[in-house]
């Protein structure tokens, strides 16, 4: 079933696109300029790899939609992305440890991909994986001097630990789509990132001085298209000029 | 983020084969300084190494004192191979 695939390249593609407009937000806020040039560079490469996952989707999907089009003509409710990145950027350590937890996931699911037998996804995978495994260590270093640092960048941080961590199950959860792509030799078992997942987030937590919080409820649906507000928000601002002026060009 | 120390920056190109200063940034610490160099002075394949030295540990000759440091090798025309004549029986030269 293509159908299938292209619910799972969405997933793949508006995580990546979501959490890079959520990081060039930051350009021209960050706390230093040092910091504006390096959001700036995770953010290229997460809208990259989102290109390359979305006119992947619009081939397969054949409705002739290329890589913008997904992009800025779809509602928060045709979005397929995790709900952890959709979260509002929040203060510095907020973004931090978001993005912290979404690199640690990304690196693990991005290197099981890889191994993909659909060879343009292990293909993608394999570019990605080189920025993310970049990107993953410059979140994991901000997580330890913002938690292991001041006071009030302790209190922050644990802070944003605290709040996101309900939004962590989710990256675990598989469905009927996940299911498909396994038995396909396509995609990932979500469930099964979990535990090397949940090892190096303890340890970086532990060295961070940040205290890991206990598993209660987690949030769910974003894969399936079931958003917190936020993303709409988000997304009214990305998409704005390109549907009031349809086929603007540059 | 005022207190942050200043960093000087070397990168070394593809095609160097020496370290070259390329500017300076700010970074709380080494590791931070090498990361914010990556992205600030290699992002369009300049480099294929860096090093992070903190300005306050470099030592520089002092402006004032040029006159007496380098001006006196610019009358010394005998420490440059141009000023000897080569006789004509030398070979392999």
């Amino acid at each position: 079933m293509m159908g299938e695939r292209l619910e799972y390249l969405l997933r793949l593609g508006d995580s990546a696109l979501v959490l890079a407009q959520r990081c060039a937000a930051w350009v021209a806020h960050a706390p230093i300029m040092e910091e504006d040039v390096a959001l700036a560079n995770v953010a290229l490469d997460l809208f990259g790899q989102a290109k390359l996952w979305l006119e992947y989707a619009g081939e397969i999907e054949g409705a002739g939609r290329d890589a913008d089009a997904l992009a800025f003509h779809r509602d928060a409710s045709d979005y397929r992305n995790l709900l952890l990145v959709e979260q509002p950027n929040g203060n510095f350590a907020d973004t931090i440890v978001r993005g912290y937890f979404c690199d640690a996931w990304a690196q693990l699911n991005l290197s099981a991909l890889a191994a993909s037998s659909d060879e343009r996804i292990a293909a993608i995978a394999a570019k990605s994986l080189k920025e993310t495994a970049y990107h993953l260590r410059r979140s994991q270093d901000w997580l330890v001097r913002l938690g292991d640092g001041t006071d009030v960048s302790h209190e922050r941080a644990q802070r944003a630990v605290d709040e996101l961590w309900c939004y962590t199950g989710e990256l675990f959860i598989g469905d009927e789509i996940d299911a498909a792509m396994v038995a396909q030799g396509v995609g990932v078992e979500p469930n099964s990132l979990r535990a090397p997942w949940l090892a190096r987030v303890e340890a970086a937590l532990e060295t961070a001085t940040l205290v890991k919080p206990g598993d209660g409820w987690m949030q769910r649906g974003g894969k399936q298209g079931r958003h917190t507000e936020a993303l709409s928000y988000m997304l009214a601002e990305m998409q704005v000029l390109p549907r009031s002026y349809p086929g603007a060009q540059w | 983020m005022k207190a942050w120390p200043l960093w000087e920056i070397f990168v070394r190109s593809e095609s160097g084969l020496a370290h070259k200063h390329v500017g300076s940034l700010h970074a709380a610490d080494a590791e931070m300084a090498l990361q914010n160099a990556r992205d600030l002075y290699t992002r369009r394949n300049e480099g294929v190494s860096i090093w992070v030295v903190r300005s306050s540990d470099i030592v520089a000759t002092d402006p004032s004192q040029s006159e007496a440091l380098f001006e006196p090798s610019e009358d010394k025309e005998y420490r440059h191979a141009t000023f000897y004549h080569v006789p004509d029986g030398v070979k392999h030269l």
